[in-house]
């Protein structure tokens, strides 16, 4: 691919300004700009996350390039005084119980809206889509008024259930291309040679749609971990994932020392970013969000 | 949550063994058989979370806790200037937001089609914002941009007087922008991946310059992208949220339409009041998705990539 490009730019017939030639090597003003720029970005994104781990080991910080000392014990504090463990252990359980319904619904959709055109298909592809347009806060008060009718409010079934509304249309989408990339004629082929339909699945489709659901449900489970909006109004103390633990204790007029909280959301960090390491060794993001958006 | 997605399971494992009828025959030309069964977990679930509690929210919202006007939480809203003001300030912060992310993102995913030094290193750190969400940016930004945090230290150094940076409109305004470039920039990259670069190099074979390229070839096939991301990113910082709270000035500056919701569901239990400006909300994002989705259609729509045969 690279080869042919470079090949076809040398091949090209002189251009009427020869000096284009070297354009790639030549700064121009807006490149020097967009690099400023993104530099600028990248710079005050590792500030913003790596203070929050200094805070976390800091035994006082009031300002100034460093704080006053270093200590380890906010972790500990952090472990045993905020509920944190709690919160970990329910955003493992509600992550785990998101993808699993998330695959089991979403690929045999994602299949069908694929394979198959029906009448109605259309209306599909808009119910899918309008849950990941819209953003959580449009609907989030209103399912949280229906769990509470419902009796399953601030429960940990309501806070998987509405993790289920953004992240079970993304797997559905996902899944779409990487089913249109599988020839019919294995399918057919599986066919002649007698499979049935819970065998076509089981022994054709899903080992050859397994890097797209490992994708989708890696994809889901990052979104499930930091999806605040939705988790903050169904869940109850007992049932917090880490970011709602977390925004409770930042946001609390009691005020829990900065220390603390660092130390929460380090943990939360270090969570999230093995979640996207994992996740970008099996998709390209771009590729995720431009089927999300399509 | 097994229960629905059960149903598929079965009948794909024992399809009906029923004579063939006129009647499925029909169906079936049409698209219509047992397989279709298949999306039924998944429309279900979409059906009951998702469309059943708007139709649910729209309905309480009817039904006020206090007095018997059907629609005295909406007169509530709009009556009162400083709940009604709160659109007036969503915009003002989104409507910069999404344009200046917009901005800053697209040259730096156009320049993403090409491979370069530290490209991957650049993707990641890109992309964590996004991966931690606002609530974790607020909490650094809280150290870094606070009177004595790093970014004044540099300030004053280079002789710049301090600057209040958080807890105030530009808080929530730097909050919501990292978010938001993460976000512009994941959208770009997979629009400009779609151009093919060889129709670039096609016009500067035919002898057009730098500025014509970029005008005459570039920006119409990049457009229509442009507006999907602005919209997007307009839609999501619309419904900003915790950093509001967090790194902004929640009583005035920065009171957005997100904040009257969360005190009527969180703080008064006041269900049908938060699902009225809820819907509110809705209904003006899903005139923003309109007006800007349309303005998309009218523009250029032929293909971005050159055929190679």
């Amino acid at each position: 691919m690279t080869t042919t490009e470079t090949l076809l730019e040398r091949g090209a017939p002189a251009p009427a300004r020869p000096p284009a030639r070297t354009r790639r090597e030549r700064p121009t003003l807006t490149s020097v700009i967009t690099w400023v720029a993104a530099g600028c970005f990248v710079l005050v994104v590792l500030a913003v996350l790596s203070s929050v781990l200094v805070q976390s080991f800091a035994t006082t910080w009031r300002g100034g390039w460093w704080p006053d000392g270093f200590t380890a014990t906010w972790y500990g504090r952090a472990w045993t005084a905020t509920g944190m463990s709690r919160a970990l252990a329910n955003t493992f359980q509600a992550g785990i119980a998101v993808v699993v319904i998330c695959l089991l619904a979403g690929v045999p959709a994602g299949y069908l809206l694929a394979r198959r055109n029906f009448p109605g298909r259309s209306v599909v592809m808009l119910l899918m889509l309008l849950p990941i347009i819209l953003p959580p806060m449009t609907y989030a008060v209103q399912l949280a008024a229906l769990m509470y009718r419902v009796g399953l409010g601030g429960t940990m079934t309501a806070v998987v259930l509405v993790n289920l509304v953004p992240t079970l249309p993304l797997v559905v989408l996902i899944m779409v291309p990487f089913v249109e990339q599988i020839s019919p004629s294995v399918e057919n082929a599986a066919r002649v040679f007698g499979a049935d339909n819970l065998r076509l699945f089981t022994r054709v489709l899903i080992p050859l749609l397994l890097p797209g659901m490992l994708a989708a449900g890696i994809l889901v489970l990052v979104r499930t971990l930091g999806a605040f909006e939705l988790t903050f109004f169904v869940s109850s103390a007992q049932s917090q994932t880490l970011v709602v633990a977390l925004f409770g204790a930042i946001s609390d007029p009691g005020g829990v020392p900065i220390s603390l909280t660092a130390a929460m959301a380090v943990t939360y960090m270090l969570v999230a970013v093995l979640g996207l390491a994992i996740s970008l060794r099996y998709v390209t993001p771009s590729q995720a969000i431009r089927q999300r958006h399509r | 949550m097994t229960l629905t997605a059960e149903p598929d399971a079965r009948s794909s494992a024992a399809p009906p063994k029923r004579p063939p009828q006129p009647l499925r025959h029909r169906l079936a030309e049409r698209g219509v058989d047992w397989t279709l069964l298949l999306i039924l977990p998944a429309v279900l679930i979409i059906g009951a979370l998702f469309v059943y509690p708007f139709l649910y929210g729209l309905s309480i919202s009817f039904q006020p806790l206090r007095g018997n006007d059907p629609l005295s939480n909406y007169t509530d809203f709009f009556g009162d200037p400083y709940l009604r003001d709160s659109i007036w300030k969503t915009l003002r912060l989104a409507v910069p937001v999404a344009f200046l992310s917009v901005a800053a993102a697209a040259p730096l995913a156009f320049r993403m089609r090409r491979d370069f030094p530290g490209r991957q290193f650049v993707t990641l750190v890109v992309l964590l914002p996004l991966t931690f969400g606002s609530v974790l940016i607020a909490q650094g930004m809280a150290q870094v941009f606070s009177t004595t945090g790093w970014i004044n230290l540099l300030l004053t150094s280079v002789g710049i007087p301090e600057q209040q940076f958080i807890y105030n409109y530009t808080g929530t305004f730097i909050a919501a922008l990292l978010v938001s470039i993460p976000f512009a920039f994941v959208m770009l990259m997979g629009f400009f991946g779609g151009i093919d670069r060889s129709i670039e190099d096609a016009a500067a074979t035919l002898g057009a310059g730098r500025a014509a390229r970029f005008w005459r070839i570039i920006m119409p096939l990049a457009t229509p992208g442009l507006v999907t991301a602005f919209t997007l990113c307009l839609v999501e910082a619309f419904a900003i949220f915790p950093s509001a709270i967090l790194v902004g000035q929640p009583d005035n500056a920065t009171h957005v339409l997100t904040l009257p919701i969360y005190q009527a569901a969180s703080q008064r239990s006041d269900y049908p009041a938060a699902a009225a400006i809820a819907m509110v909300m809705t209904v003006l994002e899903l005139l923003i998705l309109g007006v800007l989705m349309l303005l998309r259609n009218r523009l250029y729509r032929g293909p971005s990539s050159g055929g190679k045969g």
